[in-house]
């Protein structure tokens, strides 16, 4: 609103100069960079400084243009805000300079050499197109910068799908759209994604998990490749520099700085098309490191309490990754919720699944809190009452809480238990089976109380095998990592068929195909809430390489022309999810009671014993009954088969032995079988029935 | 730095060419010079033909230019895009916005705004 052209806020205008600029007291909230009436609000936190400096870039300008100390007076609290007038927040960048003590003994590194970046910086510039070479030695390589938003979401409406109904796809944005062959306009970004969102919907996917797309520096790696000597990435991007800003590189038109443009796109497409849109967010570490690492923001701002010290000063590494986040402390606590929150609002995010999310519930001295705040608020915050929280409920120092993570009524997990025990299944390791079971109906013993939702299943991830490799390698093979084959979990429950790796074998490439949908029959017939790998439906391999975090290259990227040469197995898969979308009686919220039976090659002698590597089940609701028969044993079975329920007949859906196209039958073309009562599973396979009239 | 705006009424039709980058610098005095030519009971076609690049501010402009002139009835209608303002257009969500037409109107005798 404007009088005569004149603002009609009285505080609207500057009341001193600092280094040419008008500027005022600033308001302390929100942190970050706002614009307000005629100017631009800052405000950082900085508890222990003792003077501080907003510093101006003109966009890609080496040196500021000018720096501005925030007069004492205008600090509250622990806060340094400042209005300043007359900036064009288009072209702008900004960081902070901040002194104090630096007495790492007392958890105090100030440094007043670097600028920082803010930490609620909106957009941050300096890696704006993926891969481009960084000029080193620029004064705060991370800059931040202010964005609009002001974005049209129509009548976006988030789909707020049932826990139950959920299908999670967990993709790379770059790897998804990155290779040659993914006939994208733009590759590797937000908008070539969205180009791939029917492929999606015709795959039958309804919620896509997105590895981090936070900023993030790719060149944070030192590493080459021994065998090409090509200079390794951190392609997966688990090392945050900014959590309130969306990878610039992951977008075509990020070194135009409109990526938040581009990415809230992206989410009203996938939402237009029913899908939802869950992030992998990374609060456990930053890409600061420990003492030897870069100084970005947290450190510079304040170390002691962003960072879970030792008495020694010393960085606590339960990351794995050289510092862990203080994250309950009081002040980390309201910046991780602000975060979140600002996602939700302004991105319009449905969910969050949380990387080595044990460290979110320790204190600042380590220990696990059995009521930890940080995760409590989350489950009972306003803003994020619709949300997904997703823990993958482990550490990098053994801290494992696959089934006792504090859920507050809302938190599901990464269920790491049942991916271990259909692993093993399927590679037909003895003793299986009873707990086969108890991870197909949604791991009771695990989540008693809280539901079958609260277990996300998993056969693999991005961390690991593909399925592809799962079934073609007894062993990882990282050479190309630079590591000498130390990196990477070496407990995979992989089994290769037969030879290891690549062959031309007929009889052991059956098997493997066999193997794949072995996992995703089971996977899509389980209670829970199923998750696939990207490229899975596809047989996407990473050659053996278990833990591609540094490979920006066909090793990670989704070869599209595999649609063409693995059609069988992605139409195998689209059917299954169909399947699983149409059978309520498959995605049952609550943990089964009597409408679960158990069998054995005969019909309700279920074999627990060390040596059983066979398990059927029949589900029963008022409307369905299904009944799936998983073999892993090397021998054929003639099963005995349940009666179906009064007036069905067992029909058959799929047999992952049969040939294509008879593997798998589309709703209203199931078989009637040839000898009613019975059927004949072939090794290594698995069968689904469904009782129709 | 400013936008040149040069205008034609032909046939109910008013033709906007436009010149320049629009950007945050420029955006501000474009809309004021641009919003007295929309929405007068007639179609306002805008020729971007010589905009080499419009930032995240400059697409705003257009699109609040384009949201008064449907809010008075009337509608606007860019050409002239270049592939590059296209390309940034579709990848941001903008161009499904607005309605994009595929060539540029002749030149005609131009009116200069000031």
């Amino acid at each position: 609103m404007t009088t005569a052209g004149l603002p009609a806020r009285i505080d609207a205008y500057p009341t001193r100069r600092i280094a040419g600029y008008g500027v005022r007291p600033g308001r302390p909230l929100p942190f970050g960079a706002t614009p307000v009436p005629g100017g631009i609000n800052f405000s950082v936190h900085s508890g222990p400084a003792t003077r501080a400096w907003l510093v101006l870039f003109a966009p890609g300008g080496r040196e500021p243009l000018a720096e501005l100390e925030f007069p004492q007076v205008f600090r509250v609290g622990g806060v340094f805000a400042m209005t300043v007038f007359g900036l064009d927040e288009e072209n702008l960048e900004y960081g902070f300079r901040v002194d104090g003590p630096f007495d790492p003994a007392r958890g105090d590194r100030f440094d007043a050499t670097a600028v920082l970046t803010d930490p609620y910086a909106r957009l941050i510039s300096g890696r704006d197109v993926w891969g481009a070479p960084p000029d080193r030695d620029r004064p705060c390589p991370h800059r931040s910068r202010l964005v609009r938003d002001d974005f049209d979401w129509e009548d976006d409406a988030p789909p707020r799908i049932p826990d139950e109904d959920l299908i999670v796809y967990e993709l790379h944005v770059r790897g998804f759209t990155r290779h040659p062959s993914a006939g994208v306009s733009a590759p590797g970004t937000y908008a070539g994604l969205r180009e791939k969102i029917p492929y999606l919907k015709e795959l039958g996917v309804n919620c896509v998990e997105l590895m981090p797309v936070f900023e993030f520096d790719e060149h944070a790696n030192p590493r080459s490749d021994p065998a090409t000597g090509r200079p390794l990435c951190d392609y997966w991007g688990y090392s945050t520099v900014g959590f309130f800003a969306p990878k610039a590189g992951y977008a075509a038109t990020g070194h135009l700085g409109m990526q938040a443009d581009e990415f809230k796109t992206l989410v009203k497409e996938l939402h237009a098309a029913g899908i939802e849109i869950v992030l992998d967010v990374v609060f456990n570490h930053t890409a600061e490191g420990n003492e030897n690492g870069p100084v970005i923001s947290f450190r510079g701002l304040d170390n002691a309490t962003y960072y879970m010290l030792t008495p020694a000063g010393e960085y606590y590494n339960f990351s794995g990754t050289g510092n862990t986040v203080n994250c309950n402390h009081p002040v980390v606590r309201g910046f991780i919720l602000d975060c979140l929150r600002h996602w939700v609002a302004e991105y319009h995010i449905d969910g969050f699944r949380f990387d080595l999310a044990a460290i979110l519930d320790r204190a600042p001295d380590g220990t696990p809190l059995a009521n930890p705040p940080l995760l409590e608020q989350l489950a009972h915050d306003p803003v994020l009452g619709h949300c997904k929280l997703i823990a993958e409920a482990w550490d990098a120092a053994g801290l494992y809480e696959v089934g006792t993570f504090p859920s507050y009524g809302r938190w599901a997990e990464w269920n790491g238990k049942y991916r271990d025990t259909v692993r093993r299944f399927l590679k037909g390791d003895a003793g299986t089976v009873g707990e086969l079971a108890t991870r197909v109906v949604g791991s009771p013993d695990l989540y008693t109380g809280r539901g079958t939702t609260a277990s996300v299943n998993f056969v693999t991830a991005h961390d690991g095998f593909t399925l592809h490799d799962l079934v073609s390698y007894n062993d990882k093979h990282n050479e190309a990592n630079g590591e000498g084959n130390a990196d990477g979990a070496n407990d995979n429950h992989s089994w290769n068929c037969g030879v290891e790796g690549p062959t031309e074998d007929p009889d052991i490439l059956r098997l493997r195909m066999r193997q794949m949908k072995n996992a995703m029959a089971i996977l899509l017939t389980s209670q829970g809430v199923p998750m696939l790998l990207a490229g899975d439906e596809l047989a996407r391999t990473q050659h053996g390489n278990n833990n591609t975090y540094c490979q920006d290259n066909e090793l990670s990227w989704t070869d599209w022309t595999l649609r063409g040469t693995h059609a069988e197995l992605h139409r195998f898969v689209r059917r299954l999810i169909a399947f699983r979308r149409a059978h309520p009686v498959l995605r049952r919220p609550c943990h089964p009671g009597a409408e679960v039976t158990w069998h054995g090659v005969r019909a309700g002698e279920p074999d627990w014993s060390e040596s059983g590597r066979l398990l059927a089940v029949t589900r029963s609701s008022d409307d369905e009954q299904i009944y799936v028969a998983m073999n892993t044993h090397w021998e054929f079975h003639d099963l005995e088969l349940p009666s179906p329920r009064e007036g069905g007949v067992w029909h058959l859906v799929a047999d992952t032995a049969a040939e294509h196209p008879d593997d798998i039958r589309v709703p209203g073309d199931e078989q009637p079988l040839t000898v009613p009562g019975r059927y004949r599973i072939a090794p290594r396979s698995t069968v689904i029935l469904i009782a129709r009239n | 730095m400013t936008v040149a705006v040069r205008s034609i009424d032909r046939d109910g039709v008013t033709l906007v060419e436009l010149e320049g980058e629009i950007t945050s610098a420029t955006s501000a005095a474009l809309q004021q010079r641009i919003l007295p030519l929309v929405g007068h009971g007639r179609t306002t076609i805008i020729d971007l033909s010589r905009v080499p690049y419009i930032s995240s501010a400059g697409l705003r402009t257009l699109l609040l230019v384009h949201r008064q002139s449907l809010r008075k009835g009337c509608g606007v209608i860019l050409t002239g895009l270049s592939e590059e303002v296209r390309f940034v257009m579709a990848s941001t969500g903008f161009l499904k916005l607005f309605d994009v037409r595929g060539c540029s109107p002749s030149p005609g005798p131009w009116r200069e705004e000031r």
